[in-house]
């Protein structure tokens, strides 16, 4: 181990700027490198892999992976860095329309694939800035800040989708992180049983050799999602199921639905251990049907053959939706009515509220509001974030 | 130059034991041991991500104490357990007797001699640097994944009653994840990683001659190259190395020598690579038999 460390100093400062370019592109294309990581990667460079140049990549690989998307990019990235054409060229190639995921590019449509073609990453976030993000200025903060706060519309470069989407997963995992801990936490260890401890110990003359632990039976909290994949969400859906997929995962229970004239149970196609998979299974399902929405029929539907076995006292119900209906607002209150019955929470998230002077005027919304507990908006990623301390509460 | 590579040398080793490492694999292997972080393995099921760590231990000659991961596992099943029963029967046994107080009571019962150990206690007790592996970690809770990480980083664990134990030696910790669960970034970047395929056409047939040393080297090769084509054919459970081994000791039991030759007995024998009876019903006769058209 003190040979790999040690010579360090030995090693040229020009292999040291190189490595830590090759770093800094890594982590622009969603590698978590840390200090560790470099130091090791340099006592490799220096040590026993020095003699052989060409075993630095399998070494580099195993150090700066650390997940399968990782482990796929890596080789693309390595030869464009390492083989002379730089650095621009390494994050061009990961901007590549047809690096973006295949569920994507339905939804960025035409525009912007060509530019990103020939931008390289910083003037694409120029550009951004300028034409299209407007009003939502860097604020000082780095690339990923700004796209938190980016209206999802206004996503129309691949390379940003896919970042979202990145952001999105992420945000997922470390919100049930901390939703699952904190439920966890609540139901503290094991505790004796005393009955039934004293009640074995009868045949060793009282004394409770055997000890029998109890341990309190929790109720978790159940999240039921519909979410609305029609026409007008378009550019809304598929971020929000890559963020559900993360979520869904921490909460066993969970079931989710997509709606536009009918509903449809996703559920399994959300367990789909690959994300980016789900994501485009679930487009396959939400293809083909367009048009409008609606919402109380689809509403109807899950109160008639869902409702019964999906929801408990302990159930929140989270409906993502613009509130844009075509079928009879009358018939939406009373499904809203009905629902409210059955759980303990309704959710309304939408992604309108984030522009600026919304007023919920669409009809089938005015007749929902009345039964929705919390009305909040989700046009960016903070604003999903936000939402997390409700959903603690319950 | 004909200097042995450290990382060649983890190859050999491993090829001794009759486990054929890529490339990739032997200097992971390699960093493990000289960076002493753990190696997580990720790949699909039957790819051997488990035959990694059990032939370390047997090219290392030292235990491999294996932690497989469940729901709901905690730290008692993993780390250590008091012995209760033995400890109030101590109690019970003394009850007669004057001469101890309380606390020398106590302190006896919270003793060594009392202690369950489990397997990540076990694992930093060893006197030789044992394989220690931490079987489909992604079945475990978080919560657990969060003990591990630290466990992992100190390799010292402190029991309440008898104090800090700290590791004699480092163990090489394996952890493999077949990806039911997302696993946190901390756990991930604590570990180097590496990604397990299916072996290619080449090393699957080396793998096969290696484990069935009797075995013709060109039945190997056509063997091998099947199961990658039914790989490749959209069935819900591709056939593992060991379905592979199965299926390669049964042909050389029926004295095959050229697949194409017997079509019939290579079809009635494509059952030990097949698990699931969707996929039974995809790779009918005439699918095997395509198959078989395509194997050189």
């Amino acid at each position: 181990m003190s040979a790999l460390r040690m010579s360090e100093a030995d090693l040229g400062a020009m292999m040291r700027a190189k490595l830590s370019g090759f770093v800094t592109t890594l982590r622009d294309n969603g590698f978590i490198i840390g200090l560790a990581e470099m130091r090791d990667a340099l006592g490799v460079m220096s040590g026993a892999c020095a003699s052989r140049p060409s075993r630095f990549r399998p070494a580099l690989r195993a150090l700066f992976c650390s997940r399968h998307s990782d482990w796929q990019k890596f080789d693309e990235i390595f030869d464009a860095f390492w083989t002379g054409r730089g650095m621009k060229s390494a994050t061009r190639m990961t901007g590549a329309p047809r690096k973006a995921p295949s569920g994507l590019q339905a939804v960025a449509g035409g525009r912007g694939l060509g530019d990103s073609l020939n931008a390289d990453h910083v003037q694409r976030g120029e550009d951004a800035e300028q034409t299209e993000v407007g009003q939502s200025k860097r604020e000082g903060a780095s690339h990923t800040e700004t796209l938190a706060r980016t209206d999802f519309r206004h996503l129309t470069d691949p390379n940003d989708l896919a970042a979202a989407h990145d952001l999105a997963a992420r945000l997922a995992r470390s919100m049930r992180a901390r939703l699952t801990r904190r439920m966890r936490a609540r139901r503290v260890g094991q505790r004796l049983d005393l009955r039934r401890t004293i009640h074995k110990s009868i045949a060793h003359g009282g004394t409770p050799i055997e000890l029998i632990h109890r341990r309190r039976k929790d109720k978790p909290l159940r999240l039921v999602v519909l979410l609305d994949a029609s026409g007008s969400m378009s550019l809304y859906s598929a971020v929000f199921l890559r963020f559900l997929h993360g979520v869904l995962d921490a909460f066993r229970e969970a079931e989710a639905f997509i709606f536009h004239t009918r509903l449809i149970h996703v559920s399994p196609a959300l367990r789909e251990r690959d994300p980016q998979r789900a994501v485009e299974r679930m487009s396959l399902m939400a293809e083909g049907v367009g048009g409008g929405t609606r919402i109380g029929e689809s509403l109807g539907t899950f109160n008639r053959w869902h409702a019964k076995r999906c929801l408990h006292s302990r159930s929140c119900v989270i409906i993502v939706s613009d509130g844009y209906d075509t079928g009879p607002a009358e018939q939406l209150g009373a499904e809203m009515r009905a629902l409210r019955r059955r759980c303990r929470r309704i959710a309304w998230l939408n992604p309108l509220i984030g522009w600026r002077d919304y007023v919920a005027e669409a009809a089938g919304m005015k007749a929902a509001l009345p039964y929705v507990d919390l009305f909040a908006p989700a046009h960016n990623l903070e604003s999903l974030g936000a939402i997390e301390p409700y959903l603690a509460r319950i | 130059m004909a200097i042995t590579l450290p990382q060649d040398q983890v190859a050999g080793e491993m090829a001794a034991v009759g486990y054929v490492p890529d490339r990739d694999l032997a200097t992971a292997l390699w960093l493990m041991n000289s960076l002493k972080r753990p190696l997580l393995l990720e790949g699909e099921a039957g790819v051997g991500k488990t035959e990694v760590a059990r032939a370390l231990a047997l090219a290392r000659d030292t235990r491999l104490i294996r932690l497989q991961c469940y729901e709901g596992l905690d730290q008692s099943s993993a780390l250590y357990e008091w012995n209760y029963q033995r400890q109030l029967l101590a109690i019970k046994a003394r009850e007669g007797q004057h001469g101890l107080n309380a606390d020398q009571v106590e302190e006896q019962i919270f003793s060594e001699k009392y202690l369950l150990e489990r397997p990540l206690l076990a694992a930093i007790r060893q006197s030789k640097p044992p394989v220690l592996l931490i079987d489909e970690i992604d079945r475990a809770d978080e919560e657990f994944e969060a003990f591990l990480l630290e466990l992992l980083s100190d390799f010292q664990v402190s029991i309440p009653e008898l104090g800090t134990i700290s590791a004699l030696t480092i163990p090489m910790v394996i952890l493999t994840s077949n990806g039911t669960r997302e696993l946190s970034d901390a756990l991930r970047r604590r570990c180097l990683y590496h990604y397990v395929d299916f072996p290619d056409i080449d090393r699957e047939a080396r793998i096969i001659v290696s484990r069935l040393p009797h075995i013709d080297a060109a039945l190997a090769l056509q063997i091998a190259s099947m199961v990658n084509l039914i790989r490749k054919e959209e069935l819900r459970k591709a056939p593992g190395i060991a379905e592979t081994l199965d299926w390669a000791a049964t042909l050389a039991g029926l004295d095959i020598r050229v697949l194409r030759d017997e079509p019939e007995a290579v079809f009635e024998t494509l059952m030990c690579l097949i698990k699931t009876a969707e996929d039974k019903t995809r790779m009918t006769r005439q699918v095997s038999d395509r198959l078989l058209g395509k194997v050189a």
